[in-house]
């Protein structure tokens, strides 16, 4: 067999064999020359896997791929390379697996793109199209001195985005060749001091990449859902998490983020989840347009999909190949954000890798080092100035879902995620059963970024106002449907039956909001503030006729009223209109009363 | 022959080196040249074969998980005979209207098995690039779930059940009715049933609903009782689900999968587990046990260009019926949704008990709608769901309250949701068909105050109002 021949050639410190096997676990003997973290390939078949203990003669390798039917002493080879992700043009629109396999190539046989519907194992391809040609505009010129982060050059590489071709960290030199017209990604764009520069670059996925500084997290990620931006927005370059409950909405809220978030680049790592769900999301984002660019949301989309029946030790570098691929469009200029769903899946791949080791486990099984990796996850997100010239400045937000067993956010992950997050909205397993969604529970959710200073500016002056007007009426209603509960809404004053109202109004009209049509799957930060706006005056026009001595019932049955449930379709341009006309009509019909 | 991986396999090699037995499992040394989750023949001292796995190796040694059971082997008398092959199962046409043991061998007295081929029962991963998203609609007859929980083929639904509740009995009638109305007739569903740790008296039941009629044609019959090998049970779910996955990518069927009982199948996990001497998870349950009920459940689906579809019901018994205990939590979290079922509503004598509240199709939206069921299926549902949650509400307030507390709407919701329970969700052994569904559905909603049905687009209030439409209700 070739593949005995070749790795009998291989150098002896590169060379083992296998001593062990226990799952995704595999234990080599005689690589004496393993650096931890380094790809090895695995037995006959050079399944790869990574290095992920090294005790006395033996390595143990986490393998990224089934490993039914490896025999003690098949041979182990170290490729001497940590595990990297490649990086350049044509990431975007791109679905991989958790190791940056290209999933679509891997689907394909001869001419039927369809042809390997199951994933073989040992399959595999490169990353990036090694045959497609790209248009590069150089940016510099032969003599010019540059150093890391320095744009090179760009690629047109979707309808909206510009690709730069940046100098890798850490080189710097004299441009002495200048690539131009169609190169492919193995092609060299420039030579610095005579050393080749490609499209293509490479980085290891465990290392975040380097930047120039960080900046203050003082503006917001518009999402364009209602619950977030105006009650627990989260920062361009923060982090949040989503935990909630099986059924509560999280995978929909992820992928709604991914849809309708204003950001330039958006890396969705599906974590061990299900398939049909990204089926779903190829089937549905090319459709869709991005609401800000007006082109197809793939076009700014890369998939790093993972579901949860494919290995788990993949699983576990999903997370990382995401991440490293979002700081490179980072350190482009561009804002970025990461939506992971979901980490819990992340975090047992972790559990079941370290029991195989036989660790010494901690909570609930999860190795003791769980909160220092989620750190390492969380602390790459960031507002950065990057490195080279020209002041760019780009961003990495993450947006992490969790999956507590049982509902219950005291376990370890969600924990450990609280205390990384700067915006925590959790789901609510009761309003996700009566149907209201996004089930965001306003009651134990928060923000930790301070961005009213940023709304007040750039939407409306009086936004914190209404922010805080909303907070505090949703609390109230809280405090009020506990006394229901126990006495009935007969126990109330007029005044407190108002509150109530309101609330329901609010809740209904403004925190619901549909993922699945067409119009308010989206809302406008202007809208936003306009149909809160209406609640606000709503309610005031109430307690103003209560203390008239209209009856409760008289004002909730008003027929404008039943409009504010229909402020969510309008269209954006007709806003702040209909928002008057409303209010107006609801004033008049109530004073009537 | 050659292995997957590869690995050039001379000869049968027996290895006459057994160290250690317990439970399910033993170790054998000097065991050279045998693969990770290979199968293994087993010979005890008195020529008896028996089938094994192998879970772990380490040098030359190797644990082996014995699938007939460990009882009567002993150190110096037992073989282990290996053969370079992981498990593999007889797959084809012929296996529909076949009775087999829990691990694919015929036990139903019939000709041996004319298989066209045999298949590594672990699969492969369907690439997420080659599915195709489901999206057909599944009639089940049931209002409950086709009204407000669609099922759609390709997808994996559980039934969440408690001990004592109906749930094969729901479960038999759906693998029965199911029929999609495009394709009257013709384009059924095979049914591959595999039944996981049953009682004797539930083989009987399937077995009976099954065999002798009409339905074993269309059926493959997987059966691992309660008294067969718990370890068996780890083999039939991927037996089954192997054989699913032939008809339906293979042989372009339409295939419905019945696995039952979800709980007895991650019992022998934990089983083989603790053997194993492995570090518990919740419960005592093995910390991957996600991936492992992943790897049995994602093999539902559809793929691009071929006609056939997997889908999944699988039945669990929720230990004391509590829904967050760790089989239902870490199926929920894989699955596309869950029926679940109520024993308060099974008390009430509502057939079938099914609480629509925590249940919940994923992909519903898409199996629904204009060109599928009705325009206004997504609304309804939508509505009866809130005006549900309110009445249920109010139910809890009246028992603190009383009754007379309440206003007159409020009144008109606890009246919704009783009515919701004892008409739409109660139906006996009756079939409904979607239309049908609908139209109850709109009875009742016109019950409560036509201002409040905000979830639903006026035009379709006008014209899919119809008081007093009759639909035909279950003998009390």
């Amino acid at each position: 067999m070739t593949d005995t021949l070749e790795t009998q050639q291989t150098v002896a410190a590169d060379l083992g064999t296998i001593h062990a096997v226990s799952g995704p676990v595999v234990t080599a003997r005689g690589l004496t020359g393993a650096r931890l973290y380094n790809v090895v390939l695995v037995g006959h078949g050079r399944l790869p896997g990574e290095v992920i203990r090294l005790d006395a003669g033996d390595a143990v390798v986490q393998v990224y791929e089934d490993t039914a039917g490896l025999a003690a002493g098949e041979p182990v080879v170290d490729t001497g390379e940590p595990l990297q992700v490649e990086l350049g043009p044509g990431l975007l629109g791109t679905i991989f697996d958790g190791t940056q396999r290209p999933l679509t190539k891997l689907a394909r046989r001869g001419d039927d793109p369809m042809g390997a519907p199951m994933i073989e194992r040992g399959a595999t391809a490169p990353p990036l199209d090694r045959s497609r040609d790209w248009s590069f505009e150089p940016a510099v010129a032969e003599g010019d001195e540059v150093s890391g982060g320095d744009v090179l050059g760009t690629v047109q590489e979707t309808g909206v985005l510009v690709h730069r071709a940046l100098v890798p960290p850490g080189i710097s030199g004299v441009v002495t060749h200048v690539g131009h017209g169609r190169l492919r990604v193995d092609e060299a764009v420039a030579s610095i001091d005579g050393e080749p520069v490609t499209l293509l670059s490479r980085w290891p996925v465990r290392r975040p990449r380097p930047f120039a500084g960080r900046l203050a997290l003082d503006q917001p990620l518009v999402t364009g859902q209602r619950a977030i931006d105006t009650l627990f927005p989260i920062a361009r370059g923060g982090a949040a998490t989503i935990p909630g409950g099986f059924g509560t909405g999280k995978t929909v809220l992820e992928q709604s983020l991914a849809k309708w978030s204003h950001a330039d680049v958006i890396v969705y790592v599906a974590c061990g989840e299900r398939g049909n769900e990204l089926t779903e999301m190829l089937e549905e984002f090319p459709k869709l347009t991005d609401p800000r660019t007006g082109s197809s949301l793939l076009e700014r989309t890369v998939i790093i999909a993972n579901t949860s029946n494919m290995p788990v030790a993949a699983r576990e570098a999903s997370i990382y190949t995401g991440i490293t691929i979002a700081e490179y469009f980072r350190d482009q200029g561009y804002d970025v954000a990461v939506l992971a769903d979901s980490t819990s899946r992340w975090g047992e791949a972790l559990r079941e890798v370290s029991s195989r080791l036989e660790e010494m486990p901690a909570e609930e099984g999860y190795p003791a080092y769980l909160s220092t990796r989620l750190a390492e996850f969380y602390e790459r997100a960031g507002s950065v100035a990057c490195l080279g010239r020209g002041e760019r400045t780009g961003s990495v937000s993450i947006v992490g879902a969790v999956s507590p067993a049982g509902g219950d956010f005291s376990e370890p992950i969600t924990q450990h995620s609280l205390r990384l997050a700067g915006t925590f909205w959790g789901l609510d397993t009761n309003l996700a059963r009566r149907r209201h969604f996004p089930a965001i529970d306003w009651n134990r959710s928060y923000t930790l970024y301070a961005l009213d200073a940023w709304f007040d500016d750039d939407v409306a002056t009086d936004w914190h106002e209404q922010r805080a007007w909303a907070l505090e009426l949703l609390q109230q209603e809280s405090s009020l449907l506990e006394i229901v509960q126990l006495l009935g809404t007969d126990s109330l004053a007029p005044a407190e039956r108002v509150v109530l109202e309101s609330g329901r109004l609010l809740r209904e009209d403004f925190l619901q909001q549909s993922a699945f049509d067409d119009v308010d799957a989206y809302c406008a930060l202007p809208k936003q503030h306009q149909m809160l706006r209406v609640l606000r005056a709503t309610h005031q026009t109430m307690v103003d006729s209560v203390a008239r001595d209209v009856p409760v019932e008289t004002l909730a049955a008003a027929t404008a009223l039943r409009d504010v449930a229909r402020m969510r379709f309008w269209p954006d341009a007709d806003v702040a209109a209909g928002a008057e006309e409303l209010i107006e009509r609801i004033r008049r019909e109530l004073e009537e009363l | 022959m050659t292995t997957p991986n590869g690995k050039t396999t001379l000869l049968t090699v027996e290895h006459q080196t057994v160290s250690y037995i317990a439970g399910p499992l033993l170790i054998a040394e000097q065991m050279i040249g045998v693969g990770y989750d290979e199968l293994v023949e087993v010979v005890s001292p008195d020529e008896h074969v028996r089938r094994g796995r192998v879970l772990a190796i380490e040098g030359d040694r190797a644990v082996v998980q014995v699938l007939d059971g460990t009882s009567g082997l002993s150190l110096p008398g037992t073989r282990v005979r290996t053969r370079g092959e992981v498990a593999r199962v007889a797959v084809g046409d012929d296996l529909i209207g076949r009775i087999l043991d829990g691990s694919g061998a015929p036990i139903d007295g019939g000709p041996p098995l004319r298989a066209e081929g045999y298949r590594d029962v672990n699969g492969l991963p369907i690439n997420p690039v080659a599915r195709d998203h489901p999206s057909e609609f599944i009639e089940t007859g049931i209002s409950a779930i086709d009204g407000l929980n669609t099922l759609v083929r390709g997808q994996k639904l559980p039934i969440f059940s408690g001990f004592g509740l109906p749930a094969a009995e729901l479960a038999a009638k759906i693998a029965s009715d199911a029929a999609v109305p495009s394709a009257a007739g013709g384009d059924e569903f095979v049914v591959v049933f595999a039944a996981m740790g049953v009682t004797q008296r539930e083989a009987e039941f399937f077995r009976g609903t099954f065999a002798g009629s009409a339905a074993l044609e269309r059926t493959v019959l997987f059966l691992n009782t309660a008294e067969d090998p718990a370890v068996e049970r780890l083999l039939t779910p991927r037996a089954a689900l192997t054989v699913a996955e032939h008809l339906a990518f293979e042989r372009n069927r339409h295939v419905l999968v019945v696995l039952t009982d979800i709980t007895s199948y991650c019992e022998a996990l934990r089983e083989l587990s603790a053997a194993r001497e492995e570090i518990p998870g919740r419960r005592g349950y093995p910390g991957y046990m996600y991936t492992d009920l992943a790897s049995l459940f994602e093999r539902a689906g559809r793929i691009r260009g071929r006609s056939g579809s997997v889908t999944q019901l699988m039945i669990l018994s929720m230990p004391d019926d509590d829904i967050t205990h760790p089989i239902p939590d870490l199926t929920g979290y894989i699955t596309e949704g869950q029926i679940v079922l109520s024993r308060e509503l099974d008390r009430r004598g509502i057939v079938p008990p099914i609480d629509v509240l925590p249940s919940l199709s994923r992909l519903m939206n898409a199996g629904i709608g204009a060109d599928k069921t009705r325009e206004d299926h997504r609304a309804v549902a939508d509505q009866l769901y809130a005006a549900l949650a309110r009445g249920r509400d109010l139910r809890r307030l009246v028992s603190i309250v009383g009754e007379a507390a309440l206003s007159d709407t409020e009144r008109r919701y606890l009246a919704f949701a009783d009515s919701f329970e004892q008409k739409l969700v109660n139906q006996g052994g009756a079939r409904r068909t979607i239309e049908q569904t609908l139209d109850l559905a709109w009875t009742l909603l016109l019950d409560l105050p036509p201002a409040d049905l905000k979830r639903i687009d006026p035009a379709l209030v006008e014209r899919y109002a119809r008081p007093g439409g009759e639909v035909e209700q279950p003998a009390a």
